[in-house]
């Protein structure tokens, strides 16, 4: 074998056979999307609850199909006894409490505690109640609504997290490999018998790249993978394959920051240390785990000088919204040029002996 | 014949200490030569300088009749170096390592295995590096450094840590390695180890060479009754770090 390749196979077994770095990089960031994924799933406004007592015509005797739609903003529950309802409603387990009394007046009971709310059950209540009574009078009714969807722009929980959090993966398993698979290799005098080795720097470095970069596609493939199952539904858009180049990049760009870590770093302690300082609130700060639209303009400043943050904007736009490659190129550059920046500084910083 | 190594006046200071103040020494093409000294000495930081892993501030070391620094890609391939047992990769068995260093100078895998089955680690092809005993650790450490078939080898003190069984036998596969025509530049802290395996030795202290001879001729010279004696008289008997 050639030294790329049997170096490459040497840091593939190494770190694979290492269950403690496996769970690091593949499982830990894999948890959180499955949690976060289920946590904000049903995130929004949620349906209203309405206790319905004793029969309610409108509602009874709806047709099957606009049941199915009304199903969708409201919950039905019913209760054998009006004080019972409006018990829950008064203790704000229930919104809303209807009956029907004689001559068609159906009653409905609010909570004044939520009053949004209150004011949408009121209003679709209203609207059964009208279309009901048009119905009975037998004409065609004189104005109509139709209704339709438009894309959303704002993203779900899903759509949001997956790119989020698998830049925040690709950035820790580059670093954090990057950085202590050197000092580790400093240590155990590894980088010694390279140098007395005919071997140039170069198949080293790729290794350890190559290596790098198929845990990165591993890791983009798992999420994808668990984020598009039914349960957490995110749905892929047109150009998403341009992830692809992004993760490659993103993995360079971070293997190199773990190599001037790594390079700077005496110990393992030390270099985890730093790896840690700089991944976590970078993390934070470019939006892997909560939107920044709110955050004061300082901090999107700060957001906008970190790497991450282009590489999650730009998997975001690919992976969820539709974007291509005007997307995706510009936060390839940045990728390039954290990469070219942090090799030369890895570069400055190197040591190959401890002492 | 050209001399197997050649070092004219190495030094190297660090700050105001002289780690190495002006040594020089030659070993013959085949000559199996120790280099001992107490701890702090200078040996390592000779050995360093010869080997080509840093560069002397004076004087330069020729190997094999090429200067060792620069690094040369091709003098390398020549020279084997076993640096302490523990310049392993984490994780692997046996035989990945010998593997994955035969890789590094071009050599196959089943020359690789071959090395391995020599240094009588066959059986323990499939062991991972943290899970050989001492002895088995060194062995293959030594394998990984003849892996190349070698012309020069460096051992750095190959026996420490080890049971006079292992020892004994480590001992045998040195000379086995020496009488197959090659170099071999031992550094040790055991006397007899020296006075056994080495054609001559040099006794290092405070960065310079004090003396550099076969062990029995430095012995009849100083009148001792053996290289430890030889040893102690040249360099103190004081405690040392």
């Amino acid at each position: 074998m050639k030294p790329f390749a049997s170096l490459s196979k040497a840091m593939a077994l190494g770190l694979l056979r290492d269950r403690a770095s496996v769970f690091f990089i593949l499982v830990f960031p894999l948890m959180f999307l499955a949690l976060f994924g289920a946590l904000f799933k049903d995130a929004g406004v949620s349906r209203a609850t309405v206790v319905q007592v004793g029969a309610v015509e409108v509602l009874d005797e709806m047709p099957p199909k606009q049941r199915a739609a009304l199903d969708d903003v409201l919950e039905i529950d019913r209760s054998g006894n009006r004080a019972e309802a409006l018990e829950k409603v008064r203790d704000g387990d229930a919104d809303a409490a209807v009956w029907e009394e004689p001559g068609g007046r159906v009653q409905m009971r609010v909570s004044a505690a939520d009053p949004v709310q209150a004011g949408n059950v009121g209003g679709v209540l209203r609207s059964i109640v009208d279309r009901a009574s048009i119905a009975a009078t037998g004409q065609p009714p004189a104005y109509t609504l139709t209704g339709g969807q438009v894309e959303d722009e704002s993203l779900e929980a899903i759509q949001y997290f997956t790119p989020g959090l698998l830049g925040w993966a690709v950035a820790m398993g580059g670093v954090f490999s990057a950085a202590l698979g050197l000092v580790n290799w400093r240590k155990k005098r590894i980088l010694r018998r390279l140098w007395l080795a005919p071997v140039r720097a170069g198949p080293v470095i790729c290794a350890r790249l190559g290596v790098n970069m198929l845990l990165a596609f591993a890791q983009t493939a798992i999420f994808l993978l668990v984020a598009t199952v039914p349960y957490y539904g995110l749905r892929l858009t047109g150009d998403w394959w341009l992830v692809i180049p992004l993760v490659a990049c993103g993995s360079l760009a971070f293997v190199s920051v773990g190599f001037a870590i790594g390079a700077w770093a005496k110990t393992e302690d030390a270099a985890n240390g730093l790896a840690q300082i700089v991944v976590l609130p970078m993390a934070f700060l470019s939006g892997s785990f909560f939107p920044l639209d709110a955050a004061p303009p300082w901090v999107r400043s700060i957001s906008e000088a970190l790497p991450l943050k282009h590489l999650v904007q730009a998997m975001q736009d690919v992976l969820t919204r539709g974007g291509s490659w005007s997307d995706a190129l510009p936060a390839m550059g940045i990728m390039l040029l954290t990469a070219a920046v942090f090799t030369a500084l890895a570069h400055r910083l190197f040591r190959w002996d401890a002492t | 014949m050209t001399a197997a190594i050649s070092a004219r006046d190495l030094r190297k200071r660090y700050g105001d200490v002289h780690a190495v103040d002006g040594v020089s020494f030659e070993v013959r093409a085949g000559e199996f030569f120790g280099l001992l000294g107490p701890n702090g000495a200078g040996k390592t930081t000779t050995l360093e300088m010869v080997e080509g892993l840093r560069r002397p501030d004076e004087g330069r070391a020729l190997l094999l009749g090429e200067p060792s620094w620069p690094r040369n890609p091709g003098l390398l391939r020549r020279v084997g170096v076993q640096l302490q047992a523990s310049a392993f990769f984490e994780k692997l068995t046996a035989r990945e390592q010998i593997r994955t260093f035969a890789s590094l100078y071009g050599v196959a895998d089943e020359r690789a295995d071959a090395m391995l089955a020599e240094v009588g680690l066959a059986e323990k092809a499939g062991t991972r590096e943290d899970r050989l005993s001492g002895g088995q650790a060194q062995r293959l450490s030594i394998a990984c450094a003849l892996v190349h078939d070698p012309e020069l080898v460096f051992l750095d003190e190959p026996t420490t840590g080890l049971d006079p069984q292992a020892r004994r036998n480590l001992w045998d596969l040195l000379r086995g390695i020496n009488a197959a025509g090659r170099t071999v530049v031992l550094t040790t802290h055991y006397m007899d180890e020296a006075e056994v395996l080495c054609d001559r030795v040099a006794v290092m202290d405070a960065g310079r060479i004090l003396r550099v001879g076969p062990p029995a001729e430095l012995a009849a010279e100083l009148e001792a009754d053996s290289l430890e004696d030889v040893f102690l008289q040249l360099t103190g008997r004081e405690y040392r770090e």
